[in-house]
């Protein structure tokens, strides 16, 4: 590599080397000032995290890096920057009551931080290898902050659930990965294109794209690779599962994304059906199997099953507008999610134990206004309602499967959404309609500023709307 | 003023009682007293912008008026909104009947009165955003956000079973929506925007036009409600607050007949031409159907809620006739259904207050305790039953009349839907006022007071005023309907010359 190359690769890297120096630099703070540091270095991971996400919106760039392992365009961008929003509130949120939740240890934002590195090489791997180094990054310090609440049986089930399940799916893809490279003598997801294109596509190719598939769909957690879903998102704390619901899932579906619409679009007819299926799957998975749950964060993750499942509708459709349909529907996801996690945070009674039962909810309207009005708006945009966010989101991946002639898909996926309001309504139903059942400790100003912000997103979506979907689309056009 | 966008400032005028509400305190009397005091105030002042709308309406004109175009969401999808003559009486409908709303919830809600008048002005906006929608999203987005208002004015303020029916009212309608907008994204990936002009003026394919006409149906038809798409009206009726009845019966119903007349009859003509005698016959069951279950009723409520299942099918009836008398009776009998619906569940409304009670069986004599409350429910019990010189005889006789053209059956079996609101109606009126009291909630009432007064004598007055001088309401419909009406026969005979140069 000539210095000229390696200085344009280190210019564009330069946001994720800022990162990786920072949570370094974290870290040796951390050992060296010891345990009371934690709040100064949460403080110091948010701004490294926003310095870094101002970094990517207002850099312009667009190319290669590293050979080609490493790429940046719009859609990287996008991504990149929706992660690191959700990974700026999980972060927020812990250090609100990370105290409470046994989350108050310098390793813990230095996690994230590198977590969230991890989440921004895979959004922009171009190549098999750099996506493979990428997912383990995001992986392994997922898999250490689900059960860092170590003294938690739950949580430490959750850590090594995710774990052992974690591997397994990483073995899945690395196999997928030599088969694909072996039928194409490629590793760089252009190149890999290009020789699909050009010759016909061989058993063993298909075989290999199907274990790929499969390791990134476990990652965000669709049907039928997302039993280690309820178990994490119940066992792992709060700030945690918050966490989990947004930035890895992004960086999955970004990389789903860029392996399906550009390294295997020449095979579109092969990779079709099994993303169909796997999104009717999820849909209908995460649309009912979420009606008879009592806790809500295993609601929380049979939702986010349902979700990506209505994201992937919009995958399936394989082109422009259904790209920046999954790009925006992960975004707005992010939104909600966030927001009902801070809210779930704010069950808290007042010895100061928190509880994550459904019924617990009754009447909150009653004693929590504002919390109720801000769950309730968070509710029925997940359902998909008009005039929140979610409905937004919904529209524009069924509007993409619509017009890639997938009528069943979108009529499917829309009954499904009934099927899916139905539990929504039924928390709405409790906040608002039932008798109120215990208290709830004061919620901390900072946790309603948190939910506070999100709910305040999803309403007013319908007055920014067009410029977001503007950069949806832009983004979208990296592929197309 | 020219420029003034008045059509968004009548839509979006409520935000500011909203704003104001939201810094209002409610536990106190007082407290309630201003949070009324404020809601009635926006609700008037939207209502006489309103009419500002109609006078400067030009109704010799078919096209949009007021239109107002901004961009909003991108790629086809504007904020586009504008009135022509099927929209602005509606919108002059909304505005005028919310005040009455408010006023009925004066003493009536007593517990978050604030909440249920944010509540209840959001779904003002919507309902008004619905009717002036020149967007097929923002039609989309109005039409179905004003399920989550109506969803808690239900659940929240209403009766013993409010829970199962809020819900039941949600899911029901939500299932039907989402087929619409399959049609939505349908005509988007064809035509490539949601502008409604653009799209009144596209020409679908006819295979195309019976599946979005399929799709669209299946929404207007669980809104309107048409037999056998009604069974959550009388449930959501029943267990809703006065003002979320009034609203319900009044305003949503409409959204049903005003989407057929909007989309169905000009967008999928042909369609339309092929399910006619289907929406006739489902129509003429709704009449009949829905009149002798309001006869075995014992529930006021429910027994007006089947009773506008039948008026509503006298609208779906005339509306599929396609030709001036029943676009023009279909239009008419809508909008006088919505004053007397409404006037009606206020009436009972006003006594519900007294005795809490809605069973039939417990009422009785109330002419000797309230006798000018005799008097109003009379004249709206004689309205319902469509008698000459109220606004629905009107409604009524044009919708018949434009059905008479089309199927001679069908008319004939709807007139006897009359003969039947008049045989539930009377009775109910017989039991309610005359006779003695049966039940000893009856004991102590008292006639109506000045605020029930400034409820009932307006409507009065509308009712029937508009039966007696009909046309204001014509002038404003006329070209449009006339157009409409040309255009579809033009559609079916362009398609008919085709076949027969085909031959």
């Amino acid at each position: 590599m000539t210095p000229e190359l390696l200085s344009q690769s280190l210019q564009f890297a330069l946001p994720e080397i800022i990162l990786a120096v920072g949570a370094l630099v974290l870290l040796m703070m951390g050992v060296f000032i010891g345990e009371k540091a934690n709040q100064l270095i949460s403080g110091l991971s948010i701004a490294l995290l926003a310095v870094v996400g101002l970094l990517i919106t207002v850099s312009t760039g667009n190319g290669e890096a590293f050979g080609g392992a490493f790429i940046v365009d719009p859609f990287a961008r996008f991504m990149k920057v929706a992660a690191i929003a959700g990974s700026i509130f999980a972060l927020a949120m812990s250090a609100v009551q990370g105290k409470a939740m046994q989350l108050d240890k310098i390793e813990y934002p230095v996690l994230l931080v590198i977590s969230t590195l991890g989440m921004l090489l895979l959004i922009s791997a171009n190549d098999l290898i750099a996506f493979y180094l990428g997912l383990e990054l995001m992986s392994l310090a997922l898999y250490v902050v689900a059960a860092f609440n170590r003294d938690s049986l739950r949580s430490t089930e959750a850590g090594l659930k995710y774990f052992v399940l974690g591997a397994l799916s990483s073995g899945m893809l690395l196999y997928g990965m030599s088969l694909v490279y072996g039928f194409t003598g490629n590793t760089g997801f252009q190149e890999i294109a290009t020789v699909l294109s050009s010759e016909t596509r061989g058993l063993g190719l298909v075989f290999g794209m199907v274990f790929m598939l499969a390791g990134a769909c476990f990652k965000i957690s669709a049907v039928p690779f997302h039993m280690w879903t309820p178990d994490v998102y119940e066992g792992a704390p709060t700030p945690v599962t918050a966490f989990f619901a947004a930035g890895p899932k992004i960086a999955a579906m970004a990389i789903l994304i860029r392996l399906t619409s550009e390294t295997f679009l020449p095979i579109i007819a092969d990779w079709r059906q099994i993303i169909v299926f796997v999104a009717i799957a999820s849909m209908a998975l995460g649309s009912f199997a979420a009606v008879g749950q009592k806790n809500i964060k295993r609601l929380m993750a049979y939702s986010s099953i349902g979700h990506m499942g209505f994201a992937l509708v919009g995958l399936s459709a394989g082109s422009e507008s259904g790209v920046s349909g999954v790009a925006l529907y992960m975004l707005i996801y992010m939104m909600m999610s966030f927001g009902t996690f801070a809210c779930i945070m704010s069950m808290r009674r007042p010895d100061g134990t928190y509880v994550e039962e459904i019924d617990e909810l009754a009447g909150l309207f009653a004693r929590k206004p504002f919390m109720a009005v801000v769950l309730t708006a968070q509710m029925f945009s997940m359902a998909g309602i008009p005039p929140l966010a979610g409905f937004f989101a919904k529209y524009y991946v069924f509007l993409a499967a619509v017009e890639a002639g997938l009528f069943t898909l979108a009529v499917v996926g829309f009954l499904m959404s009934v099927v899916a309001a139905y539990y929504y309504l039924r928390i709405v139903k409790l906040m608002w309609f039932d008798e109120p059942k215990g208290e709830f400790e004061r919620t901390p100003g900072e946790l309603r500023f948190i939910f506070g912000i999100s709910g305040l997103l999803i309403t007013t979506y319908i007055l920014y709307g067009g410029p977001i979907g503007s950069a949806a689309d832009a983004a979208a056009r990296s592929f197309f | 003023m020219t420029d003034w966008p008045i059509l968004s400032t009548v839509t979006f005028l409520p935000m500011v009682g909203v704003l104001l509400l939201v810094f209002t305190r409610d536990d106190t009397d007082d407290g309630r007293q201003n949070v009324m005091i404020i809601s009635l105030i926006t609700t008037i002042i939207t209502f006489l912008l309103s009419l500002v709308v109609w006078y400067g309406f030009d109704g010799t004109s078919a096209d949009y008026q007021m239109v107002e175009q901004y961009y909003w969401l991108g790629k086809g999808i504007s904020y586009h909104i504008g009135v022509d003559g099927l929209s602005v009486m509606f919108v002059v409908l909304a505005t005028f009947l919310m005040p009455f709303g408010v006023l009925t919830s004066w003493k009536a809600i007593t517990l978050h009165a604030r909440e249920y008048m944010i509540a209840f002005l959001i779904l003002e906006v919507l309902i008004v955003g619905v009717f002036v929608s020149m967007d097929l999203v923002l039609f989309y987005v109005f039409f179905e956000a004003s399920l989550i208002p109506m969803f808690l004015i239900i659940g929240v303020w209403g009766g013993p079973r409010r829970i199962y029916a809020s819900m039941k009212f949600f899911l029901y309608t939500l299932a039907g929506s989402v087929f619409m907008l399959v049609g939505i994204l349908v005509m988007y990936a064809e035509v490539g925007t949601t502008s409604i002009p653009v799209l009144l003026a596209y020409k679908f394919s006819p295979e195309m036009q019976y599946w979005l006409f399929l799709a669209f149906f299946l929404s207007f038809a669980v809104k309107v409600p048409m037999w056998p798409f009604h069974t959550w009206l009388p449930d959501a009726h029943v267990e809703a607050p006065t003002a979320g009845s009034v609203d319900l019966a009044a305003l949503l119903l409409k959204f049903g007949g005003y989407g057929f007349l909007r989309f169905s009859l000009p967008m999928f003509p042909l369609a339309s031409d092929y399910f006619t005698p289907m929406i006739l016959t489902l129509s003429v069951i709704a009449i009949i159907y829905a009149s002798l279950v309001a006869l075995m009723q014992t529930d006021i409520k429910k027994m007006i809620a089947y009773s506008s299942v039948a008026h509503m099918g006298y609208v779906t009836m005339a509306i599929f006739a396609v030709n001036q008398q029943g676009l023009h009776g279909a239009i008419f009998q809508m909008l006088s259904h919505g004053v007397i619906s409404g006037a009606l569940f206020l009436c009972v409304g006003i006594v519900y207050e007294r005795t809490h009670t809605r069973n039939i069986g417990d009422y009785g004599g109330l002419v000797h305790r309230m006798p000018k409350y005799a008097l109003a429910f009379l004249i709206f019990t004689m309205a319902n039953v469509g008698l000459p010189g109220t606004s629905a005889f009107v409604g009524e006789f044009l919708a018949t009349v434009g059905v008479f053209r089309v199927s001679v059956w069908t008319a004939f079996f709807a007139t006897t839907g009359v003969v039947l609101s008049a045989a539930y109606m009377l009775w109910l009126y017989r039991r309610m006022i005359f006779g003695q009291a049966k039940s000893p909630l009856m004991q102590g009432l008292v006639d109506i007071s000045f605020r029930e007064h400034c409820i009932v004598w307006p409507l009065i007055v509308v009712t029937i005023f508009f039966g007696i001088y009909p046309a204001p309401v014509f002038d404003a419909s006329a070209a449009t309907v006339d157009r409409i009406v040309t255009n579809y026969h033009a559609a079916i005979q362009a398609v008919a010359t085709a076949a027969q140069a085909a031959n």
